[in-house]
């Protein structure tokens, strides 16, 4: 994580602490491995302790003690209230409609919030710069989760006017395209960053900065972003995370890293 | 109607060169001890089909054995790159692979259909997104009731499927707990199956609901105790998560790389013989990370 600020808490913490917020008990949500996993153990374990935590290796209400390094982990089918195959969670869970929240990470995000988790650079898709592991669950669970949320750092390499490949499908190009294509979900919602959060216009569906975190100013969310970000009239600033967040989350990561290291 | 036989027996018998296999296992119960024993019989000119490639798909291409890849997602779970199946992409090395990609729903939905007997599956996936673009496998359909646009692709119907299991009876009757992953359904969807088991049991102790392959469905069971490591069998041993993180070392370059199939794989006869030498160079380290 980065540098410690003089706030006592980093970017990082104030982002994942600041994620963890926008989830609230009973709700479903299917998580990503990473961040968002982190961030929605948070808010398990403190203000949401009857939400629902669905990963793609098909654990129903998993309250894992410890962060899964894999989204298989025998942690997760242990403390599961259902295990179900692979086949049926994406069908009859995820395509059936009963997930409300989508929480994914990304490599790349566009001013739409389509994300690209498959290639960087080079000559395109078949002699890329750089392989990313690709879509996993992503883009189905881009279409029919209730909405999704989105949690990266923000920086002009993340944050691209134009990404070199769409794997999930946040607004496309923006307006009603998700309608037109047939998507059920809502689609991104919030995109939570270590500056700050955005959220779609309500009619062109293109991001602005809602919210912005404490000690970030809008000139430096400005230069961290490849396209030129619109800033809310109404901006508001987040809430610094409390000391009981800031607690219970390194309790987690310490808990975690020390599960992890006895592996064998 | 399932044999007892060694694993490299099975491998020797069910696959060829030049075959489709898919060697499945959600994070959970992968069949590593099958994959080094590809490597260790030079099985040549593979399709292998996997939702996540892994350590074990890894191995496999950067060996060069693998002609063709068919996924949804190329990472080592939870530490970053797969480093052999990048520089296969990226640079071409051992040889150029290529890419049948999907989405994890995509896959799990082409299995299930070829487990149906069907010739392709339907699910509301990949609109709006640039994979249909590079995967000619994935096409638009209208339901022909609603006009709904859907996405369809072909089933997986593999020359051979391979799992690990937990428990074998003496039948050759098979049962999996825990994270169960596409297993059901590719052992039903291929030509022939393949599975390693922890051990024979007399009585598999399944309950009402388990998950029971019947031993008709299964061409061989090989009795490999620690045939998923590193990755985990519920109730026998935990996922290696040290290793996943030492892989990323290990498969950084290709000199590292190919010394560690030579010391560990090419240099021992079999699984066992595998993990003999991997415990003892494993066990007066101290994990310190993972």
């Amino acid at each position: 994580m980065a540098d410690d600020t003089k706030a006592g808490y980093t970017r990082d913490e104030l982002m994942i602490v600041e994620a963890a917020r926008q989830l609230r008990s009973g709700q479903s949500c299917f998580v990503g491995i990473g961040m968002p996993s982190l961030a929605a153990n948070l808010a398990r374990l403190t203000h949401a302790s009857e939400i629902i935590l669905i990963y793609e290796s098909g654990t129903i209400g998993a309250k894992p003690a410890v962060l899964p390094l894999s989204i298989g982990d025998q942690e997760l089918a242990e403390t599961a209230d259902a295990v179900v195959s692979v086949p049926e969670i994406f069908t009859y869970w995820l395509q059936g409609g009963r997930i409300n929240i989508g929480f994914l990470g990304a490599a790349q995000i566009d001013r739409y919030a389509n994300i690209n988790t498959t290639v960087i650079g080079g000559d395109g898709y078949h002699h890329p710069k750089v392989r990313l592991p690709g879509a996993g669950g992503a883009p189905e669970i881009a279409t029919s989760c209730g909405e999704v949320f989105i949690l990266l750092r923000q920086n002009s390499k993340s944050f691209v006017d134009k990404l070199d490949f769409i794997t999930s499908v946040g607004h496309l190009d923006g307006g009603n395209a998700r309608q037109r294509i047939g998507m059920p979900g809502r689609g991104p919602t919030r995109i939570i960053t270590d500056l700050g959060i955005l959220e779609p216009h309500p009619e062109s569906r293109e991001l602005m900065l809602t919210r912005i975190h404490p000690g970030v100013t809008v000139d430096e969310v400005l230069a961290a972003t490849g396209w030129p970000l619109k800033v809310s009239e109404h901006l508001q600033q987040t809430e610094p995370p409390s000391q009981h967040y800031l607690d219970v989350m390194r309790d987690l990561q310490q808990r975690t890293a020390k599960a992890h290291a006895g592996g064998r | 109607m399932a044999q007892f036989m060694p694993l490299a027996d099975a491998i020797a018998t069910h696959v060829h060169d030049g075959d489709t296999l898919a060697m499945e296992g959600f994070t959970h119960l992968i069949p590593h001890a099958a994959g080094h024993e590809l490597i260790r019989q030079q099985k040549q000119e593979l399709t292998v089909m996997r939702m996540t490639p892994d350590i074990i798909y890894d191995q496999l291409i950067g060996m060069g054995l693998v002609r063709k890849l068919v996924f949804s997602w190329g990472g080592n779970p939870g530490v970053g790159s797969l480093h052999r199946f990048r520089d296969a992409v990226e640079k071409e090395w051992p040889r150029a692979l290529e890419l049948e990609e999907h989405s994890h729903a995509g896959m799990a939905c082409a299995y299930q259909a070829g487990a149906s007997g069907l010739p392709f599956a339907v699910l509301r996936g990949y609109a709006g997104t640039d994979m249909p673009h590079y995967n000619p496998n994935i096409k638009r359909i209208s339901c022909p009731f609603t006009g709904e646009q859907l996405a369809a692709v072909p089933a997986h119907r593999p020359d051979v499927a391979v799992i690990h299991a937990q428990k074998a009876d003496r039948a050759g009757n098979v049962l999996i707990t825990g994270i169960q992953g596409v297993q059901k359904e590719v052992v039903l969807g291929a030509k022939r199956a393949i599975v390693t088991v922890e051990e024979k049991v007399d009585d598999l102790g399944a309950g009402f609901n388990a998950i029971v392959l019947p031993h008709w469905v299964i061409a061989a069971v090989c009795v490999v105790p620690f045939g998923a490591h590193p990755s985990y069998a519920q109730g026998y041993y935990k996922r290696d998560n040290a290793f996943y993180t030492e892989w990323d070392d290990i498969s950084r370059t290709r000199e590292s790389f190919l010394a560690w199939i030579a010391d560990y794989i090419t240099g021992t006869r079999d699984h066992a013989g595998f993990m003999a030498k991997f415990n003892a160079a494993h066990s007066d380290k101290e994990r310190s990370n993972g």
